[in-house]
């Protein structure tokens, strides 16, 4: 009795925690994870494993060595590796997998600060930064349900081309088509974005702007079913609802949210039709998490009975 | 913004007391009446050891024009006046009355002379009514309006958003006559175009009685809100019934609202009705470690040991003892403090409800940037409070906030967020009282 607490109130909390937030995350990534061991096989599971652990390992070594508490318990490591893993091809050396989710965590995430600090999104930094160390390995795209692991264009490629080669729509849709682990399968994606919006973890804001804007752009530039084949293609699912919503890259507000997705589809929708690489998800992603700060500046409002100086 | 979420927060309600019908208490030993439970100059006392004194009979009159008026809520003797460390760490003065158990009421109670408004207004100050929700303003100075200023709605608050209390529903269930009177005196002198009755949509009884009871009067409307925290806030309970914003360093009655708490004015009523002025309060009872969760009428100087003694005592050892709700209520020191008038509830939590979690790196998820009802920055706060920068303070309105502790009960990281954005508050009246000083120094 003699040893009462004392804090300033509140003196309730909301159960929300970010341990929590992350394995929601998770949770919706299991659908694209699953139907990526079936679409390509065992060896997807392998990968999506050693991103995870390297991932994990690399953020607990790291802050053993500068000296700040672990908290690999937030989950937010085990996050960037999955992610890592569904935006690789399936026939990546282990290595270069491992390499990359180090990356991730030490280079994009821990010099910057941790979790909460880093500008740019550790995932998609780390894979750009294998499209450019391991082009090979990281261009060479394999087929669905195949076994030997036949390599394949990816529908990105073919639509660039102008190719006639391509899957059909249904195909594109279940994810039986060539691309990286996690970005094929559109319908496990949208289960897994549609329980992040119905968890109130994302917001439905990132995600329609950034798609919708791409499917307009489509549509001028090559007609309904070209439009489809862009949206269903490439990671634009798996950005847009998994990466593009990320907390610490992305804006806070509404029409900051609204702004950031817009751009993205714009700087995607460009390097698809114009550049030299056939997807522009991770790029366009980048560039708007660089705009971040200043899309979070324009878009602050003026508080309730603020007065203007 | 708003329209892409409401903001504000769904707190859990526990209210489990709501049925809990309000009993008195077996009247303490002794009472401790602080001099200054009110916002404004501490009262200054009217008796001295050894006085004896009744219910309802004056022991300290105002010390100034904001300021209230104190009462025995016991009778019996002035044991001693003393000198007490309030919630808010700051010296009171408080008159310590030992009971003599027989709670015999003051017989020179009669009730006041009301005719015009300011006959009305000199009766609010005389009844030592403050504002019953917690704030503690001395309401005669809220009323006190100015020849010529029009007021256009007077909302009486019974939105009651914080979690447990449930003291202001009963006052609707059980004091609905002189609610009823309240009401007519304020539309008699104060002459509001209308009085909307706020009230939070979880709170079904009170709603179907207030609507009862006030279907015949005219230019009076009893409004269902939703059960958003703090939908109560003053601010926030003006813009969900008038739609009208109050701005920046201006009053309520600048936009020609006066916000009433429900048993701040059924308070009024009862002392210009029977003379009797405010000296006992209903308080809801509750939390973990309460062996019986109930509303309970407590002299106001009532030990908090005491109301809890009268509550069954303790089922847990308490790690925790509350004043007021969860969200804005103190945590005290000792179970010796006294009640005050704006006291409405006393919690008590066992072990497990009174732990902190730790604070954790922001993650940046921005639910308090959209939860925040006046749509401020909790974080921006903390940042620019941290690099001691008081002009990037003013420019994000730091000083708008209401510390209603959305932004720490939403963050996933546990982050002291409206903590925070206390000291904040506090370094950036520092600086303009500062600058103030050089200004009349050089001028």
């Amino acid at each position: 009795m003699d040893k009462l607490k004392l804090s300033p109130s509140p003196h309730i909390l909301s159960k929300k925690t970010v341990s929590g937030i992350m394995l929601d995350v998770i949770i919706a990534l299991l659908p694209a994870a699953v139907a990526s061991v079936l679409i390509f096989g065992y060896r997807s599971a392998l990968v999506i494993g050693v991103c995870v652990v390297s991932a994990v390992l690399s953020e607990f070594l790291f802050q053993k060595i500068i000296k700040t508490k672990v908290l690999i318990g937030d989950l937010s490591a085990c996050v960037t590796g999955v992610l890592l893993a569904l935006n690789l091809p399936v026939s990546i050396p282990l290595w270069q997998a491992a390499l990359g989710s180090v990356f991730a965590i030490v280079v994009v995430k821990g010099l910057f600060g941790g979790i909460g600090k880093n500008f740019a999104n550790p995932a998609i930094t780390a894979r750009i930064m294998m499209l450019i160390a391991f082009t090979g390995t990281m261009t060479a795209y394999t087929a669905p349900l195949s076994p030997d692991l036949a390599s394949t264009a990816t529908p990105l490629e073919a639509l660039k081309a102008m190719g006639t080669d391509l899957p059909s729509l249904k195909d594109m849709f279940l994810g039986l088509r060539g691309g990286c682990l996690g970005e094929t399968c559109a319908a496990a994606l949208l289960l897994g974005g549609i329980y992040l919006i119905a968890r109130g973890i994302i917001s439905w804001v990132t995600p329609v702007c950034y798609i919708g804007t791409v499917f307009i752009l489509a549509l001028i530039y090559g007609g309904f079913d070209y439009a489809l084949y862009q949206v269903l293609a490439g990671g634009l699912i798996l950005g847009a609802f998994f990466m593009a919503t990320d907390y610490s890259t992305t804006p806070t507000r509404p029409w900051g949210k609204v702004i950031f997705g817009i751009g993205c589809g714009i700087i995607t929708a460009a390097i698809r039709f114009y550049g030299s690489y056939p997807e522009g998800v991770s790029f366009s992603i980048l560039l708007m998490n660089i705009l971040t700060p200043y899309i979070d500046k324009w878009t602050r409002p003026m508080p309730i009975g603020g007065n203007k100086k | 913004m708003a329209f892409f979420r409401m903001p504000g927060v769904k707190v859990p309600h526990r209210k489990h007391t709501s049925n809990s019908i309000p009993s008195r208490i077996t009247p303490p030993e002794e009472v401790c009446l602080l001099l200054s439970m009110h916002i404004g100059a501490p009262a200054i006392p009217a008796v001295k050891p050894g006085d004896k004194v009744k219910i309802g009979q004056l022991v300290a009159k105002e010390g100034g024009y904001v300021s209230s008026p104190v009462h025995a809520s016991v009778s019996g003797t002035v044991k001693r006046i003393d000198d007490i460390t309030t919630a808010a760490n700051t010296l009171s003065k408080a008159i310590v009355i030992q009971s003599d158990g027989l709670m015999e009421k003051y017989e020179f109670l009669t009730p006041p002379q009301v005719t015009d408004r300011p006959s009305f207004i000199q009766a609010v100050k005389e009844s030592g009514v403050v504002g019953l929700g917690g704030a503690a303003f001395p309401t005669a100075v809220k009323l006190n309006v100015k020849e010529g200023v029009t007021v256009e709605e007077i909302i009486i608050n019974g939105a009651e958003c914080e979690p447990y209390i449930t003291a202001d529903t009963r006052t609707f269930i059980d004091r609905a006559d002189e609610l009823l009177y309240g009401v007519d005196l304020l539309l008699k002198y104060i002459q509001p175009k209308r009085i909307i009755i706020g009230i939070e949509n979880n709170k079904k009884e009170a709603i179907q009685k207030a609507k009862k009871l006030f279907e015949s009067v005219k230019d009076v409307a009893v409004r269902e809100l939703p059960s958003v925290y703090p939908q109560g806030g003053e601010k926030v309970l003006i813009y969900s019934t008038t739609k009208k914003i109050v701005p920046e360093g201006k009053l309520p009655l600048d936009v020609g609202v006066i916000v009433l708490n429900v048993t701040t004015v059924a308070a009024i009523a009862r002392y210009i009705r029977t003379g009797m002025p405010l000296t006992e309060k209903c308080i809801t009872v509750d939390g973990s470690a309460v062996n019986a969760p109930a509303n309970l009428i407590v002299p106001i100087g009532t030990r908090i040991k005491d109301v809890f003694a009268a509550a069954g005592g303790f089922k847990a050892d308490p790690e925790k003892i509350i004043m007021g709700g969860p969200m804005m209520g103190h945590s005290m020191p000792d179970t010796e403090y006294p009640v005050m008038k704006g006291t409405n509830a006393l919690l008590a939590f066992d072990k497990k409800d009174a732990e902190i979690p730790e604070e954790t790196p922001c993650i940046n998820c921005g639910s308090c940037i959209q939860r925040c009802p006046l749509h401020l920055d909790p974080p921006a706060f903390g940042k620019a409070y941290m690099l001691k920068d008081p002009k990037a303070l003013e420019k994000l309105k730091v000083n708008l906030c209401m510390e209603c502790g959305v932004c720490s009960y939403v963050c996933p990281a546990k982050r002291h967020l409206v903590q925070r954005n206390r000291l904040a508050k506090n370094m950036l009246k520092e600086h303009n009282e500062k600058k103030k000083a050089e200004e009349n120094k050089n001028g």
